[in-house]
């Protein structure tokens, strides 16, 4: 036979893959390739017909062309017309081609489709298999239209061969899978189900693959199967090692067929009829009890079969979770292949154990392997054993072994692998917190944890720490004595750092006491570690020295030094900046009273599930960044709008507890030098809806509408958000130029398949704005974000926005989706600053129609002056004081930056308080006859309504 | 099964998706696929995840074998999945080398497709699987043989 195959025809394909495989670089090889694609272009392109063995033998070539990962862009047409020949070769090559290049061009599915109808009603078995095959290779929508109603016939037909029922069976499957809604079982079910008695080891084999997924849908209709496949995986079972002949591997019986059983059964509970569950638990046992024999055979493939049908039978045995003796049984034999010299084997039955972990009946045999499995943990050479090995130490965990568990886990990371690091920490720190007796183990694991392996301790994990060491105050003091003494290490990581700042900032005084670790002394030792810190952490000390002037009125002189210092005061980061000149300010100005109010401890946090925990259940994928990081992002817009908040660590716990008044809000209050503890709930409201926006609570409902409308005077938030998909904006403008970051957060756990973002400029807006950006990626993972980068140019003025479309499938159902996105006219804004003189003398020279424009409306809040100023900035003009003579009213003056020309811009809003109402306001005037201005103010009107 | 492929030292000999994925996305899959598994050691477990799936790999001569399976999918019988093929790829070329491969590859294609139908066994008997590429090969002979002439001409 072998002569047979390796001669037959097509020398000319056998000599061009030598030729290609002589090349000796690839540029030779592409040359060659090219000459060839050159060729058969032009014989398919040639007056004289080609007959069926060119055809065939080109169309391979292109086969093999395309296999080598070049692009294939001809040559459809030939393979189909190959489809009809009748000669067997030919048509073979034709449905292989189809079956690994067609692409979904409906016109040739549409030819494709007939060669399939005349092969199917062939009567020829062989012709029969090959069409069969090609839908299953293909299996595309158009396809499960045309013959998912024929297939279930030819399955379940009396006179039908049996390769053709096993092509059938699988065919039918695959086009369940893509297209559950075409293939209807109705009327064949119970012969589907019934192919499980059939004569035909190998028709079995492919029906019950069809079985299985179509019981896993609807499990009523097939639950029959449940005592028909019982009895078939008893007579394999029982059968001795050469009944089955050819469907005996390796002297194991029908193995495949065997798990496929098991697996069946999996998707059903235990049997209800007494007979047949007796039956299946016999089977078990025997499985069972085959593991102890000798093995027949030392090839490694018999032992393979014969575990793989262990394991599943185990699997099945965890899933009835029902029956204590063979739970147990299984456990003690998962126990002897932890020993095992195959790799295969540990690897397998680490992560079966784990699954057995969770069962009441089985945790406490698990547990009886603890050192195997530490053993494991240190010795195994492979990473992917040792990380099983970690998981199932994660899964036999509880209260009776959690400090050994923990402690060796911590041990590993000392040496672990890089890629795991991330996971074992939030492990370690999930089981300390969950089994804590003591609060002061706790915090000494994570402090370890943060001393091991402090690059891999996420934010959530320190912020975690400060929650419970906040939410509990008998281990307050103990955590700042034991933090304390962690800073006292010459090198300690940054994360250090931070819990430090934070706990020494809310709990030094619980220590200083002590001499050893006095007020001073503690200032000290943290503001050691401040130069070598990153801004944020930064940030979070100097917000930590505030606190300490409150907690400690004789560190104020030194602060207050160290706060005036030309590195703090005048430091190159805005934030930092800002926070030294507001805390020196606050701390000069304010009464200790006032103090001790603003900077009060932290109010407790809420229960709620672990941020960690939840961080873990999203670990899965690595790659896809979480929603947390989205979080992460959306806060940071926050602050660069709200402007004076006390910074990301407690924004991040406040923005958790809307709630509870905000610590952001105060701070607003000082900024705008109202009375300093009544920061006004109005104020505070603007933060407030930032923070909603950054915490996991803020309602998700209804932002379609306004989202554009909220995005007028600031650049970053959630501009939509619905059930699946959540869509945050970043945006930075300078002079004409944009950038806009849109990050997609799949807020499910399924993936969005066929995910496209279209951004059009509508009508007019084409030729007034350029925006350019690159296509996403197609898929979304359950819980992933992408991110997207648009490039916007401000060619002229404009006043439409463009628009944002995106589509997506999730579960089978196209979602559509338009957006404006919340490019304005006023984000091309750059501030002037002017003088009084100045200001009133353009004012005054701008007195022709169209370069005024004047609106009147309803304020519907109340105008406070704080949220009216933030507003008027976010507006992107310069807010001029002492310009206009009435201090009532906002004068504010900007450039509105285009490509073409610069547009000088005066605005003044005249607030009248007693009319309620607003008055008024707003004339405002152009330098340049620029009839868009008008247009301008609209964005202005809806928005000011707002305020 | 969700694919299946092989390859040898980082070319790719034959590769099989049983589920729709995007020309792109194939590409920049088997790539990342090649580099995880010819870094791995030989005493190292033929299994590991990578993205939500499960690899099974093994390695004969110099040629690796590729599954790609679900969560829930049993990794052993995947295994003997790769080594049935194997096992029916030598029977058919007769001890079976990477050549056979390169210069066959549609015949490897073959048997594959009687092996394994849409991810799925479709019949584990090695008699059966290799019936079924004899009669093909049968009618081939009938069809060729009073071609030879042709054939010829058609190359020259």
């Amino acid at each position: 036979m072998p002569a047979v195959s390796k001669g037959d025809g097509m020398r000319g394909l056998a000599v061009f893959i030598s030729d290609i495989r002589n090349c000796k670089s690839k540029e030779a090889e592409i040359k060659r390739i090219n000459k060839e694609l050159a060729n058969i272009r032009s014989k398919f392109k040639g007056d004289k017909a080609l007959d069926g063995y060119s055809k065939k033998k080109y169309v391979c070539k292109l086969l093999f062309i395309f296999l080598l990962g070049h692009d294939i862009d001809f040559g459809h047409m030939e393979a189909v017309n190959l489809l009809s020949s009748n000669k067997y070769t030919e048509k073979q090559i034709g449905y292989l081609f189809i079956s690994v290049l067609v692409n979904s061009n409906s016109e040739l599915i549409r030819l494709i489709n007939n060669a399939i109808k005349n092969d199917l009603s062939s009567r020829n078995p062989t012709f029969m298999c090959l069409a069969l095959h090609c839908i299953a290779n293909v299996g595309s929508r158009e396809m499960a239209e045309a013959f998912a109603s024929e297939i279930p016939r030819i399955l379940v037909a009396g006179d039908t061969m049996d390769s053709v029922k096993q092509s059938a069976a699988l065919c039918l499957l695959r086009l369940y899978k893509t297209s559950p809604d075409l293939v209807l079982m109705g009327e064949w079910t119970s012969r589907v189900v019934h192919l499980l008695n059939d004569q035909h080891m190998g028709v079995v084999t492919a029906a019950i693959s069809l079985i299985t997924c179509l019981s896993q849908k609807n499990p009523d209709e097939f639950k029959t199967c449940v005592s028909l496949a019982v009895s078939r995986l008893s007579r394999i079972v029982s059968s001795a090692s050469t009944d089955l002949q050819d469907y005996t591997y390796y002297f194991v019986p029908a193995p495949w067929l065997s798990c496929k059983l098991l697996r069946l059964l999996q998707c059903y509970p235990p049997p209800e009829d007494g007979a047949v569950k007796g039956r299946l638990v016999e089977c078990l046992e025997t499985i069972l009890n085959k593991a102890q024999e000798p093995p027949k055979s030392k090839k490694v493939q018999h032992s393979n079969a014969k575990n793989a049908i262990l394991f599943e039978a185990i699997s099945l045995i965890i899933h009835y979770d029902s029956e204590p003796n063979l739970l147990v049984r299984a456990c003690n034999q998962l126990g002897q292949f932890l020993q095992h010299r195959e790799t295969n084997l540990r690897y397998l039955a680490l992560e079966s154990m784990c699954t057995l972990a969770s069962s009441e009946f089985s945790h406490e045999a698990v547990k009886t392997h603890i050192e195997t499995v530490i053993n494991a943990l240190k010795t195994e050479r492979d990473v992917s054993v040792r990380q099983r090995a970690a998981d199932l130490l994660y899964a036999m965990c509880d209260r009776s072994n959690a400090k050994q568990i923990v402690a060796e886990m911590l041990s590993y990371l000392e040496t672990a692998d890089y890629s795991i690091r991330e996971e074992m920490v939030l492990k370690v720190a999930i089981l300390a917190e969950k089994y804590a007796v003591d609060y002061s183990w706790y915090v000494d694991t994570i402090l370890n944890l943060i001393r091991i392996a402090g690059d891999y301790v996420s934010e959530e994990v320190w912020y975690r720490v400060i929650q419970i060491v906040i939410n509990r105050d008998d281990v307050q003091g103990y955590a700042a004595k034991t933090v304390f003494e962690a800073l006292q290490a010459p090198a300690c990581h940054e994360n250090m750092v931070k819990v430090g700042g934070y706990i020494l900032g809310e709990f030094g005084n619980l220590i200083a006491g002590d001499p050893r670790s006095s007020p001073l002394v503690q200032f000290n030792l943290l503001h050691s570690k401040f130069h070598l810190c990153s801004v944020p952490t930064r940030a979070l000390l100097l917000s930590a020295y505030i606190k300490f002037i409150n907690l400690f009125p004789e560190t104020k002189a030194t602060i207050q030094e160290v706060l005036r210092c030309d590195s703090q005061i005048r430091n190159s980061d805005v934030e930092l900046q800002q926070r030294a000149v507001e805390y020196l300010k606050l701390s000069s100005i304010a009464s200790t009273d006032v103090l001790a109010t603003v900077l009060e401890e932290m109010p407790p946090f809420p229960e709620r599930e672990s941020s960690i925990l939840a961080k873990l259940k999203k670990k899965k994928g690595p790659g896809a960044v979480s929603v947390t990081e989205l979080e992460d992002s959306k806060r940071e817009g926050g602050e660069l709008n709200g402007g004076g908040d006390r910074g990301q660590d407690t924004a991040t716990m406040a923005a958790s507890n809307a709630s509870t008044p905000s610590p952001s809000a105060d701070l607003l209050g000082i900024r705008s030098t109202a009375p300093l503890g009544a920061a006004p709930a109005s104020a505070g409201s603007l933060l407030v809806d930032v923070f909603s926006e950054a915490g996991p609570t803020a309602p998700s409902a209804a932002v379609n509408d306004d989202g554009f409308l909220r995005f007028v005077c600031k650049n970053n938030g959630v501009l939509f958000e619905n059930q699946l998909l959540q869509i945050g904006i970043k945006s930075e403008y300078r002079q004409n130029l944009g950038r806009m970051y849109l990050f997609y957060g799949n807020k499910t756990s399924v993936q969005f398949a066929s995910f496209t973002t279209t951004v059009s400029c509508p009508g007019e807006l084409q030729s007034q704005l350029n925006v350019q950006t690159k296509p996403v990626e197609p898929l979304v993972e359950g819980g992933a974000q992408i991110q997207q980068v648009l490039n916007i140019e401000c060619l002229t003025d404009f006043s439409d926005a463009p628009l944002l479309n995106i589509k997506f499938r999730y579960g089978g159902a196209l979602q559509n989706l338009t957006l404006k996105l919340p490019v304005t006219i006023n984000k091309f804004f750059q501030p002037t600053e002017m003088t009084s003189h100045d200001f009133f003398q353009r004012w005054k020279q701008l007195s022709q129609p169209q370069q005024e424009a004047q609106k009147i409306f309803k304020a519907n809040n109340s105008m406070d002056t704080e949220v009216l100023k933030a507003k008027l900035l976010g507006l992107g003009t310069a807010l001029l004081d002492n310009v206009d003579p009435n201090p009532e009213n906002y004068v504010c003056a900007g450039v509105i930056q285009t490509k073409s020309q610069q547009v000088g811009c005066l605005l003044r809003l005249e607030p009248n308080a007693q009319a309620q109402v607003q008055h008024t306001d707003s004339p405002e005037r152009v330098s340049h006859n620029y009839s868009s201005i008008p247009n301008f103010l609209h964005y202005l009107s809806p928005y000011s309504v707002n305020i | 099964i969700k694919s299946t492929k092989k390859h040898c030292f980082g070319k790719l000999r034959l590769q099989k998706w049983y589920t729709a994925t995007a020309e792109r996305d194939k590409k920049k899959m088997v790539r990342e696929l090649m580099q995880i598994v010819l870094a791995r050691k030989p005493k190292m477990c033929s299994f590991l995840e990578w993205r939500d799936l499960k690899i099974v790999y093994k390695r004969y001569a110099s040629l690796y074998f590729c599954c790609a399976i679900e969560e829930q999918d049993n990794e052993l019988i995947t295994l003997e999945v790769i080594h049935r093929f194997v096992e029916l790829l030598d029977k058919y070329f007769g001890s079976v080398c990477e050549l056979d491969i390169i210069f066959n590859f549609e015949k490897a294609y073959f048997i594959l497709d009687e092996f394994l139908m849409g991810g799925e066994i479709q019949d584990t008997s090695k008699k059966s699987v290799l019936k079924a590429i004899e009669q093909a090969d049968l009618l081939q002979e009938e069809d060729e043989s009073p071609r030879s002439v042709l054939e010829e001409m058609g190359l020259a």
